[in-house]
Order: structure tokens, then C-alpha cells, then sequence
């Protein structure tokens, strides 16, 4: 095996097995589940975002008929632990984070979780929340980070700093680039707080098993979680078990413990199955965020449009807890720079506590935030030097072979010349403005990584078999949160073993049955369990082929596993039946099964506050182009069309490839335009979907999605990780855009029609002419 | 005081028993067993538990079981054949990957259906507009206002 072009099943466009079921409404989802004599749990949760808790009584809840059980802070057996977020390997440096199942003295955002209760209904539950008496009283809080970083603002969590981590990221002598750079542009750039907004709520049922472990059934992207639960238990870890189940949507919301400590502590208080189930206000309220940014960008240019030299600083909004802040910090100070050569770099980066809803992964991680910054930087370094903004992007794109800011060299292809002319091409020509509906085009490049940061020691493990009758079972322990994340796996399985995609099975995301494969996170399953369900396949492959070689009295080199037979690719004519290989191994006890492990390029981090050298395994690179029509008189912008290019190293799936790039779009859209959280002194003001703002099907524009396929990703066949990337460069090709159709640049996210009336009616009263640029 | 309803529920006749704060969608899912339909938001802004009345879809999380009593429910269970066949919407939906957590699938392919039935060759615009109500967060809708467009090419007038 096997040229690009022999594949029988990789790189087609095939339904997902996971599909089926869904169209039939047959999936069950963590909410779908009961069990007989299943209680309900229910959160209650703080009312202010900054308070002491003076006391709580508990006693009227507890004597409601039907309630049977209510939990505070002293009732959890570790209520404070140190999380590592699902890896097994701790980091140190400050990257393992506080988890807090229950506050104690102290509420420290809104929403934050005070007691839990279950019940024999959820009515019962919901009375038996009300009838708890919470004494607050609130304390000054501090709900900006900036703010946040001054030593004499309130301290948001007891005993340290509200600033978690400083890093920088430093290279060459970056005032010396500014003093030989010929054009000079400096921003402010701000972000805001977006929510996931799956459509699945946060959801699960736990139970304690025929044999005394505690079962926990959960919408996850991190079964791993479950020896952070039992620690929380003060159990052993091989006594919770986390089973996942097909996940409405994650986005990285579903990173994090949400419902699993609650139902495992229910569940062993009680003795009963518990399902706990968000509502949508909860969810909103209560889950993490992705991080507001500040970030002051000084970007330096000679006058032939070569980048000499960069300088940022970003401040991040962790909210109260630490959670990943200090990953997605780290994602964003490697990408701050973007895609491009630059001699002379200084980026500092700091993520700040506040009594703001916490903030940790969302699908981009850290990368989408700075490629609004760096990207817009582009375009107004291109206006300055009268460049075409594809043209001063293509003079400093890196290529293969040379380094970024931190010194990591890129050792596999940087398409982006390629990706940017594909997709000026797909573009076309910019359609005539009429009237007050200005027309204007944008382009954005961006660059994500995919696997995890390479420090954290990621492995992962796939189990293949294959049954006597030649049918393949794939155990492994990945959770499928949309993205065909196990249909990839089979795809994978089918090519290497000659055997068609309905002969296989695959069970997934079971702590107690399949083995380990990490996170569905960080774009890295295809990448990680890809390889490792690739190897143990290959296995399988090699077992069942010599021992065809030896009955077939022929090189196995020869020999290829094709439609559930062994071919002789040789001319001999001859052919065997794979079940009767199959049988013969048996025969001989030879094992018809592998468990490999894939373990990612390795780096023990040592030095915590400078980011040096490698950091990512790979990372994906590609293009947005979008044209727009602004309305000048309302402020409304309307996205026509977006063109998306992507070198995805190899489509395993095209239907799936093509879908996440074109929801990915649609996701980087809602955050350019209309997606925020509003918080004011720490309350959401949005919490609902009539006032978070997702796009709907009226605002879907022409989308056009183009793949190269380089083969030369990390990926099992070349492949590339898209699920992320595909949000990267949205936004800024947006603003750009905007720029482009009324002269205006509004560096601030989401971009408001209110935002772009009150620029242009800024420039309107501007008395230079010349300020507005057309 | 629980009250006694009749439902017609995927052709079937039901005879339930709910209270009369009961919500349907709660009706379909517990008492019945029917989890096709599902809790989204509950405050009719996502139409993940969009079911068809008499033809018509509806918000189940808005609607009151004791409200519809003796009308005709479907839900996307109802949408297999007998013999277990594709409904050609469903088929669509899994050929241009429109499916991908698939929560917001079930009530998806009911509007699709809704619009198809009155409706057999809707242009883009009217898909997009029928659909307006259906949050999905995966596909961008793309996929989705596809794969009802090519049902509706494929259909004979």
C-alpha cells in the first residue's frame, strides 16, 4: 500500500456510520438516558459574582417529601483539587489549575456552584433549591483585567496574584527593527466573551454499577476526567467510570468537568441514579468562555512591504477560575506573530483573574483572537504602503524549513501562497456598490496548530480486531463530539485491511473498556487516535498477510488486502479468501488483535515565563475571503460570500473535511458580527439565545470551500487537523472587508452595526477629507 | 389532577395520562420514550424539539400536553418505514453531510419535510426562510438548506 491514488476509501465523500442513526433520531444522547428509580439533580448557584457566603441552611430542603439529598462544600470529600485537564503527565509551572466542586466561603462569579440537590422528581428539586437559605454578603469584585492587574484591585481568588502567568516571546532586539522599519502601524485590538452555544446542553446520568463502581453517562470531550471525579470522591480511580456518549456539539465547552462531579457525588450520597441536565440559562451562565482579549500590536514594515519588526501585548480575561487560561495564553503568544518572517519580535502575554465568568477553551483556543489582531495589522500596513494586502502577505509568508518568533522551525509545507491565490481566484471579481449598500472584499490568513502543546506528553491508544467471519471491531477511547470523529477511525481501519465500512465496528469513549485515547480536543483525534488505530490496523495487516504468504506460497510483498480477499499483485491470478487466513492464524494462536500507542514528539518544558523552541507538533495553515455589503445608513453588514482554502494534508472524509471548514466559517462569522456574552460588573446580560446572537440560515452566505492536500501533515496518510483552523482567519477577512467597502476600521469584535454607524459618523464629522480612505 | 388525553403519536393511538402543566415535549420523551425530539433551550428560541402537529411544527417545549389533545403528533421516529427504509429527506441530509452532532437534526427534517409537503420545489430563499428557526451550530446550514434543495430537485412535480 499504497499511492495516493489506490485509496478505496480515504478522501471520499461518505455518510458517517454515526449519521444514520442521527437522521433516524435514534442517537442517545446523554439526556436520553434513564435508568428505573432515577432521581433529578439540580445546581444551586450563586447570585452575585463577588460575595462572602455567611451561611447556608439547608434544613427546610431537606425535610421536603421527595428530596434526598442536598450537598454543600463540607459535604464533598475533596472539595479542592489540582486539575490536570485529562492528561496524565503534570506540566508544572503553573499549568495544572484549582478545581473547586462547590464554593465555600467565598462566590467568586455568578453563577458559580453552591449546592447540589436531587430529588425523586425535578419539580421536587427545583422547590427543595428555593428552600435553601444562601446569607451573602457581597464584596467589591474586579471585572476588568486590566484593572485586575493593578496589586491594589481585589484579590478575586484567596492567596495569590490575580495575574496567573506572564509569558514573553522574544526574538532578535525588537526597538532596533522599529528604528529600521520604514512604516510603522500601531492598534489596540479587543475581543469579546463568546459562548459555545451547542445546541446540547450540558447533561449526564450516574449510577453506581453491580459492582460498586460509580457510572457516570456524560456529554463529554474528556472521559479522562474521571480520576480528577474520583479524587474528588477520595476514591481510587478505577472505582468512577465515565462513559461518553455522542456529544451534541463541544466547541471545547465540554473541556472541562461540567456535570460529573455533581452526578458522581449525588449518586454516592444517595445510592440512586441521578441525571442532572443544564437549562440554557445555566449553561450560559455557569460554563467557560472564550477569553476576552486586550491586545496592543506595534507591527513595523520596510518600504517594499518586508515585515521587520512586531511588538504585542496581550492581556486576557481568565475570569475566576484558572482553567486552561494559561494554555490558550501560551497558544496565543506562538501564533501572535502569525504566518510570517519577521527578524525583530517581542510579544508579552498575561491572563488575569476577575469575578467574570470563567474562561477556557473554545474552538481556536487562543489563535482566532490574535489573527483578528495581526491580520487587520496587514491590511493597514498594506494601505500605508499603497500594497495590495495579498501581496505584502505573499512577500512574508514563512516556508517550510524557517522559524517562528519562538524558534520552531516548520518542518512540513506552509501552503499559504497557495491557499491566498486560490482563493483571489474563487473570489472573483468585486461585485459595483449601489447606493448606500457599499460592497468591499477582504482576505485573512491564519495559522492554528493542531495536537497538543508537545510539553504535555500526548499519547493515545487504539484496540483493532478483526472476528473470524473477517468483521473488524476498533475499541479506543475517543469521544465523538460531531466531527466524524469515529467514522474517521473506521475509514482508516476499512483502507488498511481490505474490508468494506459496514463490516466494521467501532466502540468508543468508555474509561472502563476501551483504551485510553486522550481528548477530543486541540484538533488532535485524527491526529493522535488517526495514528494510532493506523498502526494497530497495520498490524493486523501484517499478521494476516505473511501468514497468507506462507499459504500462498508467496512473497508478501506481493500480497494486498482488497474487498475482504488476499490479491496477488503479482500476475499469479491467484486469491484467497480473507476468512480462511483469518481461520488459519486462529488455528495457530497467532493474535488477530493489536493495541498500539501513538505517542506525539515529546519536550519537557523547563523554563516557564520565556516560550522558547518547539511547542506544537504541526500546525494547519489557510485563507479567508469574504465580500460584504455595508449598509451606510443602518451600519448592517451582510456577508455575501466566503471563500475558504484550507491545506488539510489529506481528506480522509470530504463530507466531513468540507463540513467542519464550513461550519467553521459560519462559527468565525457569529464572532466577528454579532456573537458576545455581555457582562456588566460581573452579571450576564445574556442569557439566552434572544440575546446571544448565533447566525441563523438567513444570514448564510455563499460559501465556497476549497482543499489542497499537500500529504505532508502528521496525520495518519499525510492528513492535516481542520476541526479548529477553520474558525482561524474569519473574523479580521471580515474586517477587512469592511474596511474595503466604507474606509472605516473598527478594532474591536463583535463589529455592531451601533459600532460601524458611529465610525462612520465619526469620519462624516472628520473636517480631513483625506481621512477616509475609499 | 392528572387528565386523561388521546394523542395520535407516529400513527399510533395514545392514551396518556399527564398533568396539566405537563409540557409535550417532556410527554414524548418520558412517557413515551420518544427522544427524537429534544430540549434545546426551552424557551422555544433553538427548535431542537420541534415535532409536527397535524402537519404543522410546532415548539413542543411551549406547548401543553392537555393543549393538543386528540390531535396527530409526529416526531422523527415517525419518519422510518416500516421496513426500515430511509425517509428520501433523511437520505439527502446524510448525502450532503448536513448530519454532524446531529442535535439539531430531528427537527431540522421536520421543517424540511413540513416545506417539502406543501411546498415540493422550494427555491433556496424559501428553505432558508422555513428553517430560520432551527439553531444549528456544526454544518453553517449549508449542507442543510442543500440537502432539502436536492430533495425537492429530485421529486417529481
Amino acid at each position: 500500500m499504497n499511492g495516493k491514488d489506490d485509496f478505496k476509501i480515504i478522501g471520499k465523500p461518505i455518510p458517517r456510520h454515526d449519521a444514520w442513526e442521527k437522521a433516524f433520531g435514534l442517537t442517545t444522547y446523554a439526556a436520553d438516558f434513564s435508568l428505573p428509580d432515577m432521581l433529578h439533580g439540580k445546581v444551586l448557584r450563586s447570585k452575585y459574582p463577588s460575595a462572602k457566603i455567611l451561611s447556608i441552611d439547608t434544613t427546610k430542603a431537606k425535610r421536603l417529601k421527595g428530596v434526598q439529598a442536598v450537598l454543600t462544600a463540607k459535604d464533598v470529600p475533596r472539595n479542592e483539587s489540582v486539575t490536570r485537564f485529562g492528561q496524565t503527565h503534570t506540566v508544572g509551572g503553573g499549568f495544572e489549575g484549582l478545581y473547586r466542586v462547590l464554593a465555600d466561603n467565598k462566590v467568586h462569579f455568578l453563577g458559580e456552584a453552591v449546592a447540589l440537590v436531587a430529588a425523586d422528581t425535578e419539580e421536587i428539586a427545583l422547590k427543595a433549591l428555593d428552600l435553601i437559605k444562601v446569607e451573602y454578603e457581597p464584596i467589591p469584585g474586579v471585572f476588568d483585567p486590566i484593572e485586575a492587574m493593578n496589586p491594589n484591585a481585589p484579590q478575586v481568588q484567596e492567596g495569590r496574584s490575580n495575574i496567573i502567568t506572564h509569558y514573553e516571546v522574544v526574538r532578535g532586539d525588537v526597538e532596533k527593527g522599529f528604528s529600521e522599519a520604514d512604516v510603522v502601524v500601531e492598534n489596540t485590538y479587543r475581543v469579546q466573551f463568546v459562548d459555545h452555544a451547542y445546541m446540547e446542553p450540558e447533561s449526564g446520568v450516574a449510577w453506581i454499577d453491580e459492582n460498586g463502581v460509580i457510572t457516570i453517562r456524560v456529554s463529554t470531550q474528556v472521559i479522562e476526567h474521571f480520576r480528577g471525579i474520583a479524587d474528588v470522591l477520595n476514591l481510587p480511580h478505577n472505582r468512577v467510570r465515565v462513559i461518553g456518549t455522542y456529544v451534541g456539539g463541544g466547541f471545547g465547552g465540554k473541556e472541562d468537568i461540567t456535570v460529573e462531579a455533581f452526578l458522581a457525588l449525588l449518586t454516592y450520597k444517595t445510592g440512586r441514579p441521578v441525571k442532572l441536565t443544564y437549562t440554557r440559562e445555566e449553561s450560559i451562565l455557569s460554563h467557560s468562555k472564550r477569553h476576552p482579549y486586550v491586545m496592543e500590536y506595534k507591527t513595523g514594515a520596510k518600504k517594499d512591504g518586508r515585515l521587520i519588526a512586531l511588538k504585542a501585548r496581550l492581556v486576557s480575561d481568565a475570569g475566576a477560575y484558572v482553567y486552561l487560561s494559561p494554555w490558550v495564553l501560551l497558544y496565543s503568544m506562538v501564533d501572535a506573530p502569525g504566518p510570517y518572517r519577521i527578524p525583530h519580535v517581542r510579544v508579552d502575554g498575561y491572563t488575569v483573574l476577575t469575578n467574570n465568568t470563567f474562561t477556557s477553551a473554545n474552538r481556536g483556543f487562543g489563535a482566532p483572537q490574535v489573527c483578528f489582531a495581526y491580520e487587520s495589522q496587514m491590511d493597514e500596513l498594506a494601505r500605508r504602503l499603497q500594497m495590495d494586502p495579498a501581496e505584502i502577505r505573499k512577500i512574508n509568508y514563512l516556508e517550510k524549513g524557517e522559524a517562528l518568533a519562538t524558534g520552531q522551525v516548520l518542518n512540513h509545507l506552509v501552503a499559504l501562497k497557495e491557499t491566498t491565490d486560490q482563493v483571489l481566484q474563487v473570489l472573483g471579481e468585486k461585485p459595483l456598490s449601489k447606493g448606500k449598500i457599499r460592497i468591499g472584499r477582504g482576505i485573512a490568513s491564519g495559522m492554528t496548530s493542531y495536537g497538543r502543546m508537545i510539553f504535555l506528553h500526548d499519547t493515545s491508544r487504539s484496540h483493532v480486531s478483526i472476528e473470524m467471519d473477517g468483521s473488524v471491531t476498533i475499541r479506543t477511547g475517543v469521544q465523538d463530539i460531531g466531527g466524524g470523529q469515529a467514522s474517521s477511525l473506521c475509514q482508516i481501519a476499512s483502507e488498511v485491511l481490505g474490508v468494506p465500512l459496514d463490516h466494521i465496528k467501532i466502540y468508543i469513549a468508555d474509561t472502563a473498556l476501551t483504551p485510553f485515547a486522550g481528548t477530543t480536543t486541540a484538533t488532535r483525534q485524527l491526529y493522535m487516535s488517526g495514528n494510532a488505530t493506523l498502526i494497530a490496523a497495520q498490524e493486523v495487516r501484517k499478521t494476516l498477510i505473511q501468514k497468507a504468504a506462507r499459504m500462498m506460497d508467496l512473497d508478501p510483498e506481493r500480497l494486498n488486502l482488497v474487498d475482504r480477499e488476499v490479491v496477488d499483485q503479482g500476475g499469479s491470478g491467484k486469491n484467497l479468501p480473507l476468512t480462511e487466513v483469518i481461520k488459519a492464524c486462529a488455528s495457530d494462536g497467532l493474535p488477530l488483535y493489536h493495541v498500539a500507542l501513538f505517542k506525539a514528539p515529546f519536550r519537557t518544558l523547563t523554563q516557564f515565563e520565556r516560550i522558547e523552541g518547539d511547542v506544537f507538533p504541526d500546525f494547519t495553515f489557510g485563507t479567508h475571503g469574504v465580500v460584504v455589503a455595508v449598509d451606510e445608513e443602518t451600519g448592517k453588514v451582510q456577508v455575501l460570500k466566503i471563500v475558504s482554502c484550507f491545506d488539510v494534508g489529506r481528506a480522509i472524509n470530504r463530507l466531513s473535511v468540507e463540513g467542519q471548514i464550513e461550519g467553521g466559517a459560519i462559527y468565525g462569522m457569529g464572532y466577528a458580527l454579532t456573537e458576545e456574552v455581555i457582562l456588566k460588573e460581573g452579571i450576564t446580560l445574556t442569557p439566552s439565545f434572544s440575546e446571544y446572537l448565533l447566525p441563523t440560515s438567513m444570514d448564510l452566505p455563499e460559501l465556497e470551500t476549497l482543499l489542497i492536500e499537500s500529504g505532508d501533515g502528521v496525520g495518519p496518510f499525510g492528513s492535516k487537523g481542520v476541526g479548529e483552523p477553520s474558525v482561524c482567519s474569519v473574523a479580521p477577512a471580515i474586517a477587512n472587508a469592511i474596511y474595503d467597502a466604507v474606509g472605516i476600521r473598527i478594532n474591536e469584535l463583535p463589529l455592531t452595526p451601533e459600532r460601524i454607524l458611529k465610525a462612520l459618523r465619526k469620519e462624516e464629522n472628520d473636517e480631513n477629507p483625506l481621512s477616509r480612505h475609499r | 389532577m392528572k387528565k386523561q388525553i388521546a394523542l395520535t403519536v407516529n400513527g399510533v393511538k395514545r392514551e396518556l395520562l399527564v398533568n396539566p402543566q405537563d409540557l409535550l415535549l417532556n410527554v414524548l420523551r418520558e412517557q413515551l420514550g420518544l427522544t427524537g425530539a429534544k430540549y434545546g433551550c426551552g424557551i422555544g428560541e433553538c427548535g431542537s424539539c420541534t415535532v409536527l402537529l397535524d402537519g404543522e411544527p410546532i415548539l413542543s417545549c411551549m406547548t401543553l400536553a392537555v393543549a393538543v389533545n386528540g390531535s396527530e403528533v409526529t416526531t422523527i421516529e415517525g419518519l422510518l418505514g416500516s421496513d426500515g427504509s430511509l425517509h428520501p429527506i433523511q437520505e439527502s441530509f446524510l448525502e450532503h453531510g448536513a448530519v454532524q452532532c446531529g442535535f439539531c437534526t430531528p427537527g431540522m427534517i421536520l421543517m424540511a419535510k413540513n416545506l417539502l409537503d406543501k411546498n415540493p420545489h422550494p427555491s433556496e430563499e424559501e428553505i432558508r426562510e422555513h428553517i430560520r428557526g432551527n439553531l444549528c451550530r456544526c454544518t453553517g446550514y449549508t449542507q442543510i438548506v442543500q440537502a432539502i434543495k436536492e430533495v425537492s430537485l429530485t421529486r417529481k412535480a
